[in-house]
């Protein structure tokens, strides 16, 4: 078997960003539940802090590509 | 597993980054490749499909306005409505629509047969998109602020001074590097990974039905029901991710309109 190392390290270093990202929604959708009104104003924040936490799994893919050559 | 299926004959070469260059016309940095030809393509079906959809509107909306109408809600209403404000939303949703329909349709050509290619896996497209928001809401942020005052803008009022440089780095750094880089590789690295699932279940599948040997055939139809599992899911995928980049595109705008932080 053959391949790079990088790319496992990548998978290893997704736990991270992927429970973040559990969590952040995991949150969002308790708010929801308990005060629906409010999905108007915890949607972007939900999101943005998405996208934040996604971040940092997307520089792990480019790293990974980086340091797989 | 693989050292099994690498053990009998030609060996099974598993699908790469190769796969995805198509070059058509040429080749190197000029070259008229398959997506290029997607794009062209796909912005023609958007443009003609819109006119004739819009041509005829009635109060009683036919299936097809119907349809068009509920993609342009979730656009004008849900989307810039709710994030940009009512007060000068309006201004932004022919971008946004723009955007969110480009987006999708070249998406969908991930699995729609016989295309089969979906156009954001080339990191110049989703780029191109990303620098069109990166330069509206830099922009906008500028003019209503002024350059200077767009800059101070970005640390929020009221923190201890010492903290004040700290913060000042980490901001400029999400405004300048980490919003447009993550907006172009978040689209890119969903079609791209998505995509290079298919491909890897398809020709994992054919090897083991065609090149295996009797256990093989019969375990092929694991990769191949997975195949019609993925292509589900990368149905959703591609609606998720062109709604989720016009939504973080309306979020940037709306951030760069805000008064305060």
């Amino acid at each position: 078997m053959t391949g790079s190392l990088a790319i496992v390290g990548y998978g290893l270093s997704a736990i991270g960003p992927g429970i973040g990202v559990g969590l952040i929604f995991a949150a969002y959708l308790n708010g929801v539940a308990r005060q629906p009104e409010a999905r108007g104003m915890l949607q972007p924040i939900a999101f943005l802090g998405f996208a934040l936490t996604e971040a940092l799994a997307i520089f792990g893919i480019a790293l990974a590509f980086v340091f797989s050559g | 597993m693989s050292m099994a299926i690498a053990a009998e004959g030609e060996g099974f070469r598993p699908p790469g980054l190769a796969d995805f260059w198509q070059p058509y016309v040429g080749d190197g940095a000029f070259a008229i490749t398959r997506p290029m030809t997607l794009m062209v393509f796909s912005t023609v079906l958007i443009v003609v499909g819109m006119l004739v959809v819009t041509k005829k509107l009635s109060v009683v909306p036919g299936k097809t306005q119907m349809a068009t109408e509920g993609v342009y809600d979730v656009v004008r209403n849900s989307i810039a409505r709710d994030l940009i404000g009512s007060r000068d939303f309006l201004r932004f949703v022919p971008l946004l629509f723009a955007m969110f329909m480009l987006i999708l349709v070249n998406n969908l050509f991930g699995v729609i047969p016989f295309i089969q290619y979906p156009t954001m896996s080339r990191i110049g497209f989703p780029l191109a998109i990303t620098l069109v928001v990166y330069v509206v809401y830099l922009f906008i942020g500028m003019r209503r602020k002024g350059v200077w005052g767009y800059i101070k803008g970005l640390i929020p009022p009221g923190l201890p001074s010492w903290i004040i440089p700290l913060f000042f780095f980490l901001e400029i750094l999400t405004f300048f590097f980490t919003r447009p880089v993550t907006l172009a590789l978040r689209l890119f690295g969903n079609m791209f990974a998505g995509h290079l699932l298919l491909l890897l279940m398809t020709l994992g599948g054919e090897y083991m039905l065609l090149h295996g040997g009797p256990v093989l055939k019969v375990m092929s139809i694991g990769p191949f029901a997975m195949n019609f599992v993925l292509t589900i899911f990368e149905l959703l995928v591609e609606f998720l991710q062109a709604y989720i980049f016009t939504l973080l595109a309306a979020l940037y705008i709306a951030g760069s309109l805000a008064d305060d932080h």
